[in-house]
C-alpha cells in the first residue's frame, strides 16, 4: 500500500545490477590506503620530532661550542667577576648577579600591580569593564621588546634620571642608602628593573586572573555568608585557595624576565664592573652582555665564554618555566577536582 | 556609635570597611598602572612616529650618505622577507606536528606536547645562538673554504630558520586545539564512508578548521615580526636593499636598534618612524584576524 | 484505564505491525554473520559471547533499553570502534563468510561495503552535490558525468530528488534536519555498500521526517541489507523482519520480528515488548 505509492514516486532511473558481483576480498586492496594512511602518520611523526630535535639540537650543539670555555674556567666561570677579552679571563659572576637582581625589583614591582589588576579584573570590574581593560592589558604583551627598549631610552630613563634619581642623590641622607649610592647616568639597574615590571606585568596578570576565576563562586558565597568584606574575602579565602597557581603565575613572569634581551640591554648600562647593588648603578644581565658583545666575539674562547652563558641562561629559563607551570596545573586540577586544601 | 559583636566586644566594622575600601581601590590602581604604562608608550609612539614620518621613509631604502634620501623600504622588504621564509618553514612543521597531537594519543604525544611547551619559553636569544652555530658557522666555512668573498653567513634565510623556530610551538598548539573543536561526528561520518585518515583530516577536519588555525598563524606571524634577537647574529641587517635568501637582510626590530643606539637627530627620527611602521603592522594582523574570524564564527553556526 | 489494559493494546498494535513483515521464505544468504561476539571497553566488558546472522536483503532491527550495548554492537560491524583508545574485539564477525576482523583486511574497503547512517545527521560542510560526490571521489571517480548521475540516483535512492534538484550547489546546511537525514542517506548509497547500518537514524527528528525515513528503509530493503538501532519499538515492528533484543551487553533473543513481538521466548524479551520497562 504505502510501499507501492512510495516507490512509484521515487522510481530509480537505473537499478543496480541484480546478478551478484563478484566480491573483492576485503584483503586484496589493502595496499593502497594502508599505505597512504601510513606515510601520513609517518610525515606528522615527523613534523612533531622536529620540536624534539631542536630541544636536543639546541642542548647538544650549545655544549660543544662553550666547550672549550668549559674546560679552561670550569666551575670558578660563575663565581669570578673578571671579564676581559684581551687576556681571554672570563668571569660570569657579574651577568648572573645582574640577571638576578633585576628580576628581583621587576618582580618586586609587577607583583602588586599585576595581582591587584588580576583581582580587579576577576573579583570587581563591572561585566562590561571586563573585557576593554582585560584587553588592553594584554596588549602590553604585544608590543616587541624593542620598542620598549626605544621609550625606555628615549622616555623613561631620561625621566626618572631627571624626577627620581637626582632628588634622591642630591639629598644627602638618602644618597646614603647602598641602593642609591652611585651617581645617576641613566641607564642602569633601576631603569632595566622597572622596564622588565612593565614587560612581565601582563603575563602575571593574565595567569592570575585566570586562576581566579576558575575558583567556583560557593568558595566566596560561604565567606559572604558570614558577613565578611569582599577584601576579607578574597584575602582570606579566595586568595589561599589559588595561591600555588598565583605563585606559578609569578615564576613565570620570572621565566620571561629572565630571557628579556632588548629592552634590558637598551637601559641597562653594559659597563661597570656589574656587582653593584646600587640601583643607579649600570650593570649587565646574562642576556644583555650576548647581546652586546656576541658579534664583536671573533676570539673562540671569547664566543665561547658567551655560549656558556646561553647555555646557563637556556637551561635556568627551562626549570623555572618548568617549575611555574607545574604549579599552574596543580593548581587548576585542584581546583577542578573540587578540592581546596587550605 | 558603639555597636557591639555577637561576643560583647568592641565593633571592628568601621575599621574593616575602611580597610576593604582601601584594598579594593589599592587594586583598582594596579590595573589603572598597567594602563597608564600601555597608554605612554602608544602616545609616545604615535606621536613621535608621526613626527617622522614621511613618504620617503616608506620608498627610499638605508641610504647613509644622504639624509633626504634615507628610508626604511629595505627594513620593510625585510621583515616581510622574514615572516615569509619562516613561515614556509614553520607552517608546514607546526600545522602537521598540531595533526600529530590529534591524531595520537599516548606517552610520546603528551612528551611531545611538553617539549613544545619548553620550547616556547626559551629566551629568543639563545635560539640566535642556536641558529647561528647551525647555520651561520657552517655556511661561513662554506665560504671560506671555497674562497667565496660575498658569503659571509649571516643570512636572510638563518634569519627565516630562526623566526621559524619560535613560529613552530604556538602554531602546533593552537592547530591542536582548534581541531580538537571539529565535532566528532563531522569526522566519523568521512570514516564510515570509507575514507582514510588522510583523507579525513585533508578534506574535511582541517577546511572545517580552517578559520581558527588562520587566526593562530596571524597572531603567531604577528609576534615573531618584532623579533629583535633571534636576528642579531643571523640575518644581521644590511644598509644595501637587497632580498637575497642568502645575504645578511635589513628588517625593523634590527634597523629600529641600529638607529636607537646610534647619536643623531636623523637616527632617532628613523628609529621613531619604523618603530611606529611596526607596531602598526603588528597591531593590524592580529585585530584584523580576530575580528575577521568573528564574524566568519558566527556565520557557520 | 488500568495498566493491563494499556499493555494489552500496545501489545496488540505491536502485533499486528510486525505481523505485515512475516517473512515466508528463509533468506536463503547471510550477509552478515557474528559468532561468540566479546567487546571490552578498556576493563569494562561491554558484549557478552554475542551470536546473530544478518540476513541479506531484508531489515534487522536491534532493540533494547539504554546502554544496552546495541550502539556498540553496530559499530563492531564496521569496525567504527577501531577509532576508540581501549575497544578490545574478540570472536568472529564475517561479511559474506570473510572475517572483518583478520590480520591485513582493509578497513577502507570495509567501510565501502558496509555504510553507516548515524544518530544525529551530520552533513559535510559543503554543497549538497558535493556532500554525495564526496565518497565516491576518494574512492577514485573523477568524470564528471559519471558523478552527475551517481548523485542523482542516490538522491533519488534517498527519496530527496525532488526536493533539492533544482539547486544542487545549496549548502548541505539549508536542509531541514529531517532532509539532511536523507542527505546523509544518499551519502552512504553513493559509495554502493552492500550493508546499511544505521544508529537510531530517526531519533533527532520530528514525526514526519520519522515517517518518510521509515518508509525510505522500506525501499531500500528490497535491495539492501539493513541493520537499524531504534529505541522506538512500534518502528521496529513496523520496518524490520528480524528483531534482536540486546540487554545489558547480551543478545537476549533474536528471531522474525512478528514472533519476537507476539510471542518471545525469553520473558525479559516479553517484558520489554509490553512496556514494562525500557
Amino acid at each position: 500500500m504505502a510501499n507501492i505509492v512510495a516507490q512509484s514516486k521515487n522510481q530509480l532511473p537505473t537499478a543496480p545490477p541484480a546478478a551478484p558481483v563478484p566480491l573483492k576480498s576485503l584483503t586484496d586492496s589493502s595496499n593502497k590506503s594502508l599505505v597512504g594512511d601510513r606515510v601520513y602518520t609517518g610525515v606528522i611523526f615527523a613534523a612533531s620530532l622536529t620540536v624534539l630535535a631542536i630541544i636536543f639540537g639546541i642542548v647538544v650543539l650549545m655544549f660543544k661550542a662553550a666547550l672549550p670555555s668549559i674546560t679552561k674556567f670550569g666551575v670558578p666561570f660563575f663565581f669570578t667577576s673578571t671579564w676581559d677579552p684581551n687576556k681571554q679571563i672570563f668571569g660570569a659572576l657579574p651577568f648572573i648577579f645582574g640577571t638576578l637582581y633585576s628580576s628581583f625589583w621587576a618582580l618586586l614591582l609587577a607583583i602588586p600591580v599585576s595581582l591587584g589588576a588580576a583581582i580587579f579584573l576577576s573579583e570587581m570590574a563591572p561585566k562590561w569593564l571586563r573585557t576593554p581593560v582585560g584587553f588592553l592589558i594584554e596588549l602590553l604583551a604585544a608590543i616587541p621588546s624593542i620598542v620598549y627598549g626605544i621609550w625606555g631610552v628615549f622616555v623613561m630613563s631620561p625621566w626618572i634620571n631627571q624626577h627620581i634619581e637626582r632628588p634622591i642623590h642630591d639629598n644627602h641622607t638618602l644618597a646614603q642608602v647602598i641602593l642609591f649610592q652611585a651617581q645617576p647616568q641613566g641607564s642602569d639597574m633601576l631603569a632595566a628593573s622597572l622596564i622588565l615590571a612593565i614587560m612581565v606585568t601582563p603575563y602575571i596578570t593574565a595567569v592570575s586572573r585566570d586562576i581566579l576565576r576558575a575558583i567556583p563562586r560557593v568558595v566566596r558565597d560561604g565567606s559572604y555568608a558570614l558577613g565578611a568584606t569582599q577584601w576579607e574575602t578574597i584575602s582570606g579565602v579566595v586568595l589561599p585557595y589559588a595561591r600555588a597557581g598565583i605563585i606559578g603565575a609569578v615564576i613565570l613572569g620570572l621565566g620571561r624576565a629572565l630571557g628579556e634581551t632588548m629592552a634590558v640591554t637598551m637601559v641597562i648600562g653594559n659597563s661597570g664592573n656589574g656587582l653593584n647593588l646600587s640601583l643607579f648603578a649600570p650593570g649587565y644581565t646574562m642576556a644583555s652582555i650576548i647581546a652586546n658583545e656576541f658579534a664583536e666575539a671573533s676570539i673562540e674562547i671569547y664566543r665561547a665564554a658567551l655560549i656558556e652563558i646561553g647555555l646557563v641562561l637556556f637551561l635556568v629559563t627551562m626549570i623555572v618555566n618548568g617549575f611555574a607551570r607545574v604549579l599552574v596545573a596543580y593548581t587548576a586540577k585542584d581546583i577542578n577536582s573540587g578540592g581546596g586544601r587550605k | 556609635m558603639t555597636t557591639t559583636t555577637l561576643h560583647g566586644g568592641p565593633s571592628n566594622v568601621k575599621a574593616r570597611k575602611a580597610t576593604n575600601i582601601l584594598m579594593l581601590a589599592l587594586c583598582s590602581m594596579g590595573a589603572a598602572v598597567a594602563i597608564a604604562a600601555l597608554g605612554l608608550v602608544l602616545v609616545y609612539l604615535v606621536t613621535n612616529g608621526i613626527q617622522s614620518m614621511s613618504i620617503g621613509m616608506l620608498i627610499h631604502s638605508a641610504n647613509v650618505m644622504d639624509p633626504a634620501q634615507d628610508g626604511l623600504k629595505n627594513a620593510i622588504v625585510g621583515t616581510l622577507i622574514l615572516i615569509g621564509t619562516a613561515s614556509i618553514i614553520g607552517l608546514p612543521i607546526g600545522i602537521l606536528g598540531g595533526v600529530y597531537q590529534v591524531e595520537a594519543s599516548g606517552k610520546f604525544a603528551s612528551t611531545v606536547r611538553f617539549l613544545t611547551d619548553v620550547l616556547n619559553s626559551i629566551p629568543s636569544i639563545v635560539i640566535g645562538i642556536f641558529v647561528y652555530i647551525l647555520v651561520v658557522v657552517p655556511v661561513s666555512k662554506y665560504a671560506n673554504a671555497h674562497h667565496l668573498t660575498n658569503v659571509s653567513g649571516y643570512s636572510a634565510f638563518a634569519g627565516g630558520v630562526a623566526l621559524a623556530i619560535l613560529m613552530i610551538p604556538t602554531i602546533m598548539r593552537t592547530t591542536e586545539e582548534i581541531l580538537r573543536l571539529v565535532p566528532v561526528a563531522l569526522r566519523e561520518g568521512s570514516l564510515a564512508l570509507g575514507a582514510t585518515r588522510w583523507r579525513t583530516m585533508f578534506s574535511i577536519v582541517l577546511p572545517a578548521a580552517k578559520s581558527g588555525i588562520i587566526t593562530g598563524v596571524m597572531l603567531a606571524l604577528a609576534r615573531i615580526a618584532g623579533e629583535t634577537a633571534p636576528l642579531l647574529f643571523t640575518a644581521f641587517g644590511n644598509n644595501v636593499f637587497s632580498t637575497k635568501l642568502f645575504q645578511p637582510i635589513d628588517s625593523l626590530p634590527w634597523s629600529i636598534f641600529i638607529n636607537a643606539t646610534q647619536p643623531g637627530v636623523d637616527s632617532e627620527a628613523k628609529a621613531h618612524a619604523g618603530a611606529l611602521i611596526l607596531i602598526l603592522l603588528i597591531f593590524s594582523m592580529s585585530l584584523i584576524t580576530r575580528y575577521a574570524t568573528r564574524k566568519s564564527f558566527m556565520e557557520d553556526k | 484505564m488500568t495498566t493491563t489494559a494499556k499493555v494489552h493494546t500496545q501489545t496488540r498494535s505491536l502485533s499486528s505491525a510486525a505481523s505485515s513483515k512475516t517473512d515466508t521464505e528463509a533468506p536463503l544468504l547471510n550477509a552478515m554473520d557474528i559468532s561468540d561476539l566479546d567487546f571490552y571497553y578498556g576493563k569494562s566488558h561491554a558484549l557478552h559471547k554475542i551470536k546473530m546472522p544478518i540476513p541479506k536483503q531484508r531489515v534487522t532491527a536491534l532493540i533494547g533499553p539504554s546502554g544496552c550495548g546495541k550502539s556498540t554492537f553496530l559499530r563492531t560491524l564496521n569496525r567504527m570502534n577501531d577509532h576508540i583508545d581501549g575497544a578490545k574485539v574478540e570472536g568472529n564477525v564475517t561479511l559474506d563468510g570473510q572475517d572483518i576482523y583478520a590480520r591485513g583486511v582493509d578497513v577502507v574497503e570495509l567501510r565501502k561495503r558496509v555504510g553507516m547512517v548515524f544518530q544525529k545527521p551530520n552533513p559535510f560542510p559543503m554543497s549538497i552535490y558535493d556532500n554525495i560526490a564526496y565518497g565516491p571521489r576518494i574512492h577514485g571517480v573523477r568524470n564528471r558525468k559519471v558523478l552527475d548521475e551517481l548523485v542523482e540516483r542516490c538522491l533519488r535512492g534517498a527519496a530527496l530528488w525532488d526536493e533539492v534538484s533544482g539547486d544542487l550547489k545549496r549548502s548541505a546546511f539549508s536542509l531541514s534536519g529531517g532532509q539532511q537525514q536523507r542527505l546523509c542517506i544518499a551519502r552512504v548509497l553513493a559509495v554502493e555498500p552492500e550493508v546499511i547500518l544505521m544508529d537510531e537514524p530517526c531519533s533527532a527528528l520530528d514525526p514526519n521526517s520519522t515517517f518518510r525515513i521509515e518508509q525510505l528503509i522500506e525501499d531500500l530493503a528490497s535491495k539492501y541489507t539493513i541493520v537499524i538501532v531504534t529505541h522506538n519499538m512500534q518502528q521496529a515492528a513496523r520496518v524490520s523482519h528480524y528483531t534482536g533484543f540486546f540487554l545489558r551487553g547480551d543478545l537476549r533473543e533474536y528471531g522474525q520480528t512478528s514472533k519476537i513481538f507476539t510471542n518471545p521466548d525469553d520473558a525479559e524479551t516479553e517484558a520489554y515488548v509490553s512496556g514494562r520497562f525500557g
